[in-house]
């Protein structure tokens, strides 16, 4: 039978076809560049703040939004189909419900794509830390805050090519040449070659102690606690990534306040009233005893909700004026909840003045690098 | 492997020809067909791209990275992608089985069909429409490498993001601007105050212009609101260069191309749908095979509780019609009714004119919201659902633009007006969108709208954007 139907079956080779793959390799690009532009959405990104030591983690990035105009979603009925027996008030779903601060449009609504992008701690650590220093540091007696550091200090006979230390070389040679009688540079022999080699020393700098402290009090609900929890844990890596030997104490407190292990900083709950001045007193009462303001640069941070007993307030500015007279620099976040009420202590420590102390608000969970920022200063950029 | 693949290809080769052949018979009237084989990657690019020979964009990559990952992850399935052009393109997934292959041969003759036929596809340029698009892409490219890629790629961006605002009906040519011609192509001026009573038997103008040319004196622009806000910028943008405006036309062309297909998604689906059912019923195949075909069947046609499944409910409404017709003229009317509606309607005309109380009854479909943490349920009354699905494919689902004034203010601003219907927009979206339209425009843009019932305008300079109520 002869074919009269007009069509043409083929297949080809395909493989170097790569336009989707090379596009889609432009787009992975872009969200990079979105990482770097949205540290403050990353910093606070669970995945990472619960990555356990996780080396690898999966952040989830608002895939990158193609702006138009649409409908508001969330504000127009929708058309859906049934099995047969649906009815008038049926629910077809739900919205988790958002967390308080979070703002509208949080990604709840239906249609919304993820981009997941793996990203390793490192990366996002060295974009983080970048702009983070230990301010006000200061020369101290007790030198155990070290950083190693790489020093040439000795000239030996042997060593490698590269490191060839070309002025004593050549002072070799005129040495040699002199004592003959024919002073100059020429005839280089390989006793005279002189190489330098270096030595890893650790470079001292002062010692230095970071009070952490926080509110577990029964008013931190789980979005104060994360956002305190996050805070400290960007702190804390940044600390032990960036300096050797700088100690962390870690304080909880609620109406009493006690010296915890860092686990138990990270993961336990409390609750009961709040009196912060009880933190305040066990970190001077700590530092008078272990930590000499004449060894140590102390710094101390407190995060709390800020929902004080209003009789303490005024002993909570005393004693952080002390602390003052002791650390390079006091650091105060307050956590704004669900409920906006004006804070006892925060209007109360607005009394302060001095440069040493730094006091942030944090309304939302893009509130944490913002306060790292205003809280590691780097020396040379100023304030502090 | 290469044998098995050899083996496929052998017996598409086979059944292709009777295929089309039962098809023909069925007076499906298509294009000659190019099918080919290929890799999952290549459909995906397809269907991320719309197009084999498209522009290259990053937000392509965006949507075939999600589709690859569907797909690697067994979440969903193309199986097919076709093109609207003559002759028709045709792309099977390689993997599928020869059953699966087969059905999506029959399905893929039936859309062709529908694009050779359907009203709303005559303004398309199915002849040339991939070379064209080729041309296009290697012109981008030229571009990128004149003025760098960052540049040309946020062009593109901005006009992508009001690429829906064109106005498909315009195909017709414009009507001639008058201005800068002869100051009054009419000639004559009006003498005395009474002259012109005299005219009033004559036609008013006799040029033709058709009267623009007397309202240009005291010209706005745009004379009338203008919904072509993409052509509106190409003509009146100051600042744009040649390359920049080529792209922009190129895109508006390629939007012109795409439109019928967004306007007839449930006639197209259901159509193809209805057809592979039928061709598939003539074809031989053996038990095994009509178990597998009745399960991709099931899964192409999956009713949502979330959405409306366009396959689904093409196929319904196409059968129910046909079933009503016969009924009613006489077997076989039904049949020929069907192929009358595939020429001349749209997903508008086709819900408003046949989606009757029972199917929408029978399919149990109905509307629902976001009340409070819930969506819920909220509305059965056939109407008022089919009157919900006729109104959200107004302008394709696109909220409506106009263009009202090019030189709002007479500080050649621009000044856009939603043509609001009672529902809200994005307003995020909103304010993001106009900082795009300001990129192309280089001057301060407006949009006016409404929120919660009062007239709101937002507006963007270049530095910030506002927002009050009027």
């Amino acid at each position: 039978m002869a074919l009269t139907y007009n069509f043409i079956i083929t297949r080809e080779d395909w493989s170097l076809h790569r336009k989707g793959e090379v596009d889609q390799h432009r787009h992975r690009e872009k969200v990079r560049e979105a990482i770097k532009k949205n540290l403050a959405d990353i910093v606070s990104e669970e995945s990472i703040i619960l990555s356990d030591g996780r080396r690898v983690v999966k952040v989830p990035i608002r895939s990158l939004d193609q702006y138009r105009f649409r409908y508001d979603a969330r504000k127009q009925k929708h058309a859906g189909q049934g099995d047969g027996k649906s009815k008038v008030g049926d629910v077809l779903g739900s919205d988790p419900q958002q967390s308080p601060g979070n703002g509208p449009g949080a990604g709840e609504e239906a249609g919304h794509d993820y981009y997941e992008a793996d990203v390793t701690i490192d990366e996002i650590e060295k974009i983080v830390f970048e702009d983070l220093g230990l301010p006000n540091l200061k020369e101290k007696k007790n030198k155990q805050l070290a950083s190693e550091s790489i020093e040439f200090r000795d000239v030996r006979k042997y060593g490698i090519q590269s490191n060839v230390d070309r002025k004593r070389t050549i002072l070799e040679v005129l040495k040699r040449n002199a004592l003959k009688g024919n002073p100059g540079i020429h005839g280089i022999t390989p006793d005279d070659l002189r190489y330098k080699t270096w030595e890893v020393i650790p470079k001292y700098e002062s010692s230095a102690v970071v009070l952490a402290m926080m509110d577990t009090s029964g008013s931190m609900g789980p979005f104060e606690k994360y956002i305190a929890r996050s805070f400290f844990f960007w702190m804390v890596r940044f600390l032990r990534t960036k300096y050797q030997n700088v100690e962390i104490v870690f304080l909880a407190h609620h109406t009493e306040a006690k010296e915890v292990s860092e686990d138990e900083f990270f993961t336990k709950g409390e609750s009961g009233g709040t009196r912060c001045s009880s933190v305040y007193q066990l970190a001077l009462d700590l530092i008078n005893t272990r930590y000499p303001k004449e060894d140590y640069n102390i710094y101390a941070f407190h995060f709390s909700d800020g929902d004080n007993l209003s009789s303490d307030n005024e002993k909570c500015i005393r004693l952080i004026e002390e602390l003052l007279n002791k650390c390079n620099l006091v650091g105060y976040g307050e956590i704004e909840g669900p409920y906006y009420y004006t804070s006892t202590l925060n209007s109360s420590l607005k009394k302060i003045n001095s440069p040493s102390f730094v006091s942030v608000t944090i309304r939302d969970k893009t509130g944490v690098y913002p306060a790292l920022k205003a809280f590691f200063k780097k020396p040379d950029q100023g304030g502090g | 492997m290469r044998d098995q693949i050899n083996e496929e290809l052998r017996q598409l080769e086979e059944s292709i020809p009777k295929i089309i052949k039962i098809a023909q018979d069925f007076k499906l009237d298509f294009y000659p067909m190019r099918f080919e084989i290929c890799p999952g990657e290549i459909i995906y690019t397809f269907g991320a791209y719309g197009m084999p020979t498209r522009f290259t964009h990053w937000s392509f990559g965006k949507s075939y990275h999600r589709m690859k990952t569907q797909y690697d992850y067994n979440l969903s399935r193309i199986y097919e992608m076709v093109i609207n052009s003559d002759p028709c393109y045709a792309f099977l997934l390689e993997g599928n089985t020869i059953i699966q292959n087969k059905m999506v041969a029959a399905h893929v003759l039936a859309h062709c069909d529908f694009f050779k036929n359907n009203i709303y596809f005559s303004h398309t340029n199915p002849k040339d429409i991939i070379e064209s698009m080729a041309v296009a892409a290697e012109r981008f490219r030229q571009y990128e490498m004149i003025y760098g890629q960052q540049k040309v790629e946020a062009f593109i961006d901005s006009v992508l993001s009001i690429q829906e605002h064109i106005d498909p009906h315009r195909m017709i040519k414009r009507k001639e601007h008058c201005i800068n011609k002869t100051k009054n192509c009419c000639g004559k001026k009006q003498d005395a105050t009474y002259d012109d009573l005299w005219k009033l038997d004559q036609p008013e103008h006799s040029c033709q212009c058709q009267g623009d040319c007397s309202k240009n004196k005291q010209t706005k622009l745009p004379e009338q609101p203008e919904k072509d806000l993409l052509l509106f910028i190409m003509e009146n943008a100051r600042d744009l260069e040649e390359w920049q405006l080529d792209i922009l036309s190129t895109m508006r062309d390629e939007m012109l191309y795409f439109w019928p297909q967004m306007q007839t998604k449930i006639m197209n689906e259901g159509w193809a749908s209805y057809w592979h059912l039928r061709i598939m019923r003539e074809m031989e195949i053996n038990e095994a095979e009509a178990i597998e075909f009745a399960k991709m069947h099931a899964g192409v046609v999956l009713p949502s509780r979330n959405s409306i499944n366009p396959y689904y409910l093409g196929l319904k409404m196409l059968e129910d019609i046909e079933k009503r017709w016969d009924k009613e003229y006489g077997e076989g009317a039904g049949r020929e009714k069907l192929f009358e509606i595939r020429e001349m309607d749209n997903d508008i005309s086709f819900l408003r004119n046949y989606l009757t109380k029972e199917l929408v009854e029978e399919l149990d479909l109905y509307l629902y919201r976001k009340i409070g943490h819930e969506w819920k349920i909220v509305e059965k009354n056939w109407e008022k659902v089919r009157d919900h699905l006729v109104y959200s494919m107004t302008n394709s689902g696109f909220p409506v633009i106009m263009v009202e004034n090019g030189d709002y203010e007479q500080r050649g601003e621009l000044y856009l007006k939603h043509a609001f219907e009672d529902r809200e927009l994005d307003i995020k979206y909103l304010e993001k969108t106009l900082v795009h339209i300001f990129n192309l425009w280089n001057r301060p843009v407006y949009i006016e709208t409404e929120i919660d019932n009062k007239a709101a305008l937002f507006s963007f300079d270049g530095a910030k954007g506002s927002r009050k109520f009027l």
